[in-house]
This record gives structure tokens, sequence and C-alpha cells, in this order.
């Protein structure tokens, strides 16, 4: 049981969540996630860690509302207890020293994309950030990912703030002023992350993304989360859920996540 | 008195009936059956029977007391070896194990020791229902003991130590325990109240179960040396589930047997949208598999509405492991046993739903390292059958999350954890392991049966330390 020490609406459907939980951030590191159920009857959904603190024994957890459990959980309010919580899962991000670093977060994705471009700033990395969204007002934590960033690029879709756009083309920009990349790191929707890794691919600088497909248990056992690496099935929950972007099929991916499209409307 | 040559029937649910609903199927015996039943039981002064079960239950002494209609004393000399007896009369492969010894087989049927286990144990259960099982305090200055994973082998384990007077504590991955008993088995085969019952009887002697807890990441099997547990049994169970690598399987509808009957049974995906878990209530299902899992999930899915299951295996029913009354009741209730046929393919729509399975005949050649005929391709005999959703359950790996963070813990290729003997002693010190993981996939008393021997040998370690 894990109580809610703070919740902030970060846009009418992404809310933030801090929630005690010990022991688990005791152990967690960046690019790691959990997997919770917000009442007996629940699912068992994986979310990725977007912070944590080991002095306070807290994480903090951001939701978008899409489905029926985070649409549930976007209803708790401070106070509140999440019945059931596990992890650390998911191997951490395998972050070093390497040189220029991108760190790329688009939507929802700029959560979990935080704490690693943190990590890399404190290994003495140089971060440049690119944060996108499709519009304005859902677009959040501009403020936290300048703190951690060396260089901060803010893109709207529509152009409502920042640049007009997508975070690939300010990625375009970045290679073509011939700043040497030495990776880049992309989590978001998996349309993005695939187009910043074709993008890559053609001049050939090492990415990584972030994946976050249909799990249930997070331990191995299911298989639900399988997705193809270089021809090998891997298991976001204990092989992930970080890859190397240009050889995961995205395609596949992006197929596997409509398993339930039918279901979530009935739920 | 003569004795009569076959077993008394046990009433099950009629396959029309049955198969639409998620409730048990076995009934049980009345009270008339299992006299009855107990009668045939001849006392035998040396019993073989009781070299046939892997946890030494007193076979002949609890059936005595059936005899002497003393059923509560039944359930309790089945507790003396076995705190699970309510599940282990419903899932225990007797006819390999216990029943296999009896000297009765050898000129009729044995006696049918698992249907009156399970009328003993079900007889306390309906006694004690709603009270709350008495508290066992263990001593303060207990060694402490941390059982990794709360399935068979893990409660056999913890209620063996917890007699001994060790302060036991289990972790579990999962919000339930049980592992297997929940997460695997389906409610019609062995009733989820009836695990819940049992658990609770094993936290009653004095035993602590903390869900949530995976251990591997929120604490290494170090951390938990560190801090004051003098021993670790490691009992994760089965691991990362095979598939057969064939093209198509990340197809939407494709699941791991593991995957389907966890969102069915532990998610309860079959009260949908009750509880909030999907799962694909396919039309035509084809399970792939001979096992006892296969039987599993082709029932499951024929409960949640599916019009046919096939249920495709490689070989002959002469080679099929799964157990003898789980084929028949498979095979009563309809499902459409395809042998000889392995999937070379699954066919998906443009969407990438599935729409179908390639498959190809197969013939048995000579026997392969199991001793079973090997199955081999018929060239040019390839056809296809339309399905919706495939099931594959053809077995699991080990799960790696323990091994990838205690490098001293010694695996074989395969990942499973190697132990020194039957003690279950691992290349480290301190740590025991048991089970699947282990064994690789196997049965509830197998793990049970490691369960025990490893109690004794970690009481043994404690007590020389």
């Amino acid at each position: 049981m894990s109580k809610i020490l703070k919740k902030e609406v970060l846009s009418p459907d992404v809310k933030l969540f801090v929630v005690e939980a010990k022991e688990i951030a005791k152990k967690a590191e960046p690019g790691q996630f959990i997997i919770l159920m917000v009442s007996e009857e629940g699912e068992r959904i994986p979310l990725t860690i977007a912070d944590f603190s080991r002095d306070d024994g807290t994480l903090t957890l951001v939701v978008q509302e899409v489905g029926v459990t985070t649409k549930k959980m976007g209803k708790l309010e401070e106070g509140d207890d999440i019945p059931y919580i596990v992890g650390p899962l998911g191997k951490p991000s395998d972050v070093v020293k390497r040189g220029l670093i991108v760190c790329i977060g688009g939507g929802i994705g700029i959560a979990p994309i935080y704490p690693i471009a943190r990590k890399l700033k404190e290994l003495g990395n140089e971060v440049i950030s690119i944060i996108g969204a499709r519009t304005k007002d859902i677009l959040f934590w501009e403020e936290k990912m300048g703190e951690v960033s060396s260089e901060l690029i803010v893109t709207t879709d529509d152009g409502s703030y920042g640049k007009k756009g997508f975070v690939t083309q300010v990625l375009q920009g970045i290679i073509d002023s011939g700043r040497e990349i030495s990776e880049v790191m992309a989590i978001g929707p998996v349309p993005m992350m695939k187009a910043v890794s074709d993008l890559t691919k053609t001049y050939g600088i090492k990415t990584v993304v972030s994946l976050n497909p249909i799990m249930v248990d997070g331990t191995g056992m299911c298989g639900g989360c399988r997705v193809d690496v270089d021809g090998e099935k891997k298991f976001c929950c204990v092989d992930g859920p970080e890859f190397d972007a240009h050889y995961v099929d995205f395609e596949g991916l992006i197929q596997r996540q409509q398993a339930y499209k039918e279901e979530e409307q009935q739920g | 008195m003569e004795i009569k040559k076959t077993q008394q029937d046990m009433p099950r649910q009629k396959p029309e009936e049955r198969k639409k609903n998620f409730n048990e199927v076995a009934l049980g015996y009345t009270e008339d059956m299992a006299l009855s039943e107990a009668a045939r039981c001849i006392q035998c002064k040396k019993p073989l029977c009781v070299d046939g079960c892997p946890v030494e239950i007193d076979i002949p002494g609890f059936i005595q007391l059936i005899k002497d209609k003393d059923y509560m004393g039944a359930a309790l000399k089945i507790k003396e070896k076995n705190c699970l007896p309510a599940v282990c009369g419903r899932v225990c492969p007797q006819e390999d194990q216990c029943e296999l010894k009896c000297v009765l087989g050898i000129k009729g049927e044995s006696v049918s020791i698992g249907r009156l286990e399970r009328f003993a144990a079900d007889f306390e259960i309906e006694q004690t229902k709603g009270t709350p099982f008495k508290r066992h305090a263990i001593s303060s200055g207990a060694k402490k003991i941390a059982i990794v994973g709360s399935g068979p082998s893990g409660l056999t384990v913890a209620a063996e130590l917890a007699h001994l007077d060790y302060k036991v504590t289990i972790f579990e991955a999962f919000h339930k325990a049980g592992g297997v008993l929940v997460y695997g088995i389906p409610e019609f085969r062995l009733p989820k109240s009836i695990v819940e019952r049992e658990v609770e009887y094993v936290k009653s002697l004095g035993v602590e179960l903390k869900t949530n807890w995976i251990i591997g990441k929120i604490k290494t099997i170090d951390d938990l040396l560190d801090n004051g547990f003098a021993a670790v049994y490691v009992c994760t169970g089965a691991g990362l589930p095979y598939f057969m690598e064939i093209p198509g399987e990340n197809s939407i509808g494709v699941y791991s047997a593991n995957e389907f009957l966890t969102r069915s049974n532990l998610m309860k995906a079959y009260k949908f949208p009750e509880y909030d878990t999907p799962i694909k209530h396919g039309k035509k299902i084809a399970v792939i598999g001979g096992g006892n899992v296969a039987m599993d999930a082709s029932r499951t899915a024929l409960r949640l509405g599916a019009d046919n299951v096939y249920l495709i295996y490689r070989r002959s029913m002469e080679e099929m492991p799964a157990r003898e009354e789980e084929i028949e009741n498979a095979q009563e209730e309809g499902i459409d046993f395809r042998l000889l046929t392995n999937p070379i393919e699954i066919l998906a729509d443009e969407k990438g739903k599935v729409r179908g399975i390639k498959c190809i005949k197969m013939e048995l050649g000579e026997p392969d390292d199991s001793g079973r005929r090997r199955p081999v391709p018929i060239d040019g005999s390839e056809f296809e059958v339309e399905v919706d959703t495939v099931i594959m359950s053809i077995g699991n790996g080990a799960n790696p999350l323990i091994s990838s963070t205690t490098p001293d813990l010694d695996t074989n290729k395969w990942g499973n954890i190697i132990t020194k003997d039957e003690s279950g002693q691992t290349s480290k010190k301190g740590v025991f392991a048991g089970g699947d993981i282990v064994t690789g996939g196997a049965t509830v008393i197998l793990a049970m049966g490691a369960g025990k021997k490893a109690a004794e040998a970690i009481d043994k370690y404690l007590s020389c330390e």
C-alpha cells in the first residue's frame, strides 16, 4: 500500500503523483518502472518512474489518462492509497559519461526522460534536451528539464509554444550543425521514437529508446510485452525497457499496442 | 469381505454444463462414497503408497481415520506432512505416485487416495469455515529465514520451518500468494477460495507473508543475507515462456499460456468488465502443446465462449504429458485434438490480428533423448486452419531476476539454479532452492517434496552453524 503524498495536475489529462514507497525508492534507478493496481479488481499497469527520492522514500509518477486504470488513477487524491505497487522493475538506463547526449521527451515521455537527463548531466555529459508536445497546454516540466540540460529546446506540433514542428526537426538541426552527438536517448509515443530512430540511423548515431508495451506481471512470466529486437524476441520487462532503437521492430510494437482497443471502449 | 475391484466414482459436473461455467468440475465424494472407498484400503503393514508420495503422508493412517468416521482427525493426520491437502487432493498426479504403488492396483484399481485426501481436507475446511485459524507464535529469538516465492514449494518450506520454530518471511512478487496455484491452475480445477484458505493456514503457523516484493530487484539475495536472514530458499517457479520462433508469433491474439491463464485466473479477466483486465474471447482457438497447462488453457478458452478449440500437438496421444484425467475432461468438453500436427506459421490480417495457423502433419520416427519417438514432418502435408487466437503452451525457461543479481549462484545452461543434491543447497552459502526454478516445469507435489527436503536441510544447516 502506498499513500499519495502529492498530486499535481500537469495538464487536463496528465497528473503527477508523489507516492510513498520507501523500499522501492531505495533501489530505484533512472529508466526503471513500477507496476501498480488501483483496486482489488484492477489491472496491473506499468508506469515509468519519473523521479524518486531516497531521502523522502518517495516515487514520482506521471500518468496520462488513456485507459480504464489511468482514468481511475486520475481520480485519486492526496491522502488516498494505491493498494498495490511493485518494483523497481526493468533494467536501469545505461548511463555513463559519453560526451554530447541528446535527450528527447515527447508528450508523457518527458517524465521518464527527466531522471535520465539529470543522471547524464551529473556524470559530466553535455546534455541537450528536446521536449515536445502536441500543443502548449499539455506541455510540462519545461523548467525542471532546463535545470538538468545544458541546452533545452521546446517544440509544439501546432506552434502554440516554442518551435513549431516535431522533435525530429530540431534533432535534424543539431545534426546539421555538425556537432558530434555521442548518443540520442528518446522516450515518447512509439511513432515519435520510430521517427527519431529512422533519422539517426541514416547518420549512424547510437539511439536508445524506452518501450512501454502492454504488460501483465512485469517479471518475465507472461511474455505479453515481447518485441522483436534484431530479429530476436525480447521481453521489455526483464530485457528492457530500453533497447537500441535501430534494431527495434517498431511496426510490430505499434500493432501490438492496439490489441485491446475494443475492450478498452467496453471497459 | 470381498474388496471392490474398482474405485468409487467421483461426481462431476456434466460436460455440457461445465464447459459454460468456471465452477469446479469435480464435485468431491459424499460421506457414503468416502466410506465406501476407504473400506477398500487393506491397511498394508508396509504401505508402498507412502513411498510413492513425495511428502510421505501417512496414507493408511488417514484412511483408517476416515473408516473410523474421524474426518477431522484424517485431515490433521495429512497435515502432519502436507500443509496443502485440499490442493494436493485436487491437482496431484496420484496415478503416477501413491496410487501407482497401491497393491490393489495389481489386480484391479488402486484405492483412490487423492479423492479421499480431498474429502478429508474439504471436510476440515467446511467445519472450520468462518473461524480464523489459531495463530501460533514463534519464539522471539528464533532465526529468520527468507522464502522467495509463495507457490507450493515456498508454502511447504515455510510451514515446515515454522513448525520447527523459525521466523519465516515469504516474499511474493505478485499481489496474491499461491504462485501457480493462483495464476496458473484455473478456478474450475482448483477454486481460489481453497488456495486462500490453505495460505491462511500457513500464515497461522507464524509465517509472515509480504506480497508485491520482487526479490532480485527491491532486495537482492545478498541484501537478505546481510539483513538478518540466516538462510534463503529460492522457489521462484516458472519463468519466461517459450515461443516456437515461427513467423507471425507477435500477431495480436497470440498468447503464451502463462499470459492467457494469468489474465483469466489471477486477474479474473473472465469476469471482465467487473474486473478491469481484458482478455480476447476468441471463437476459434488453437492451443499448442500437450501438457496439463495446454489442457487448462484449452478448457479456459472454451469457457470464455469459444466455438472451437483445437489442441495442436506434434506427437501422438501416447506421448502426451498431460494427466489422463485432464485429457479425458478436455475431450468430454469437446476440445478438438489435432495430434501429430505442428504449426509452422501464424497468419495475420492486415491489422496484425490472427486469422489462421499453418500446420504440417508429423509422423513418429526414432526415439529421441526423452525416450519418446521423435516427430518428423511429412513433406508436402501443410494445411491451414482458420483461428482467431493462438495460445502457446510449450513450456518455460528460467526467470533471470534472481540469478542476474546473485553472481555467485550457479545456474545451468538453461538458467535453472544448480543444487548440490536433494537438500536444495546451492553454490552459495545459506542459499537453498527448489521447485521449477531448479527442475524446470514439473508438478505441484514435486515442488512441495523439494520444499520438504530443503526444510530439513535448512534446519540442519542452521543447527550446526
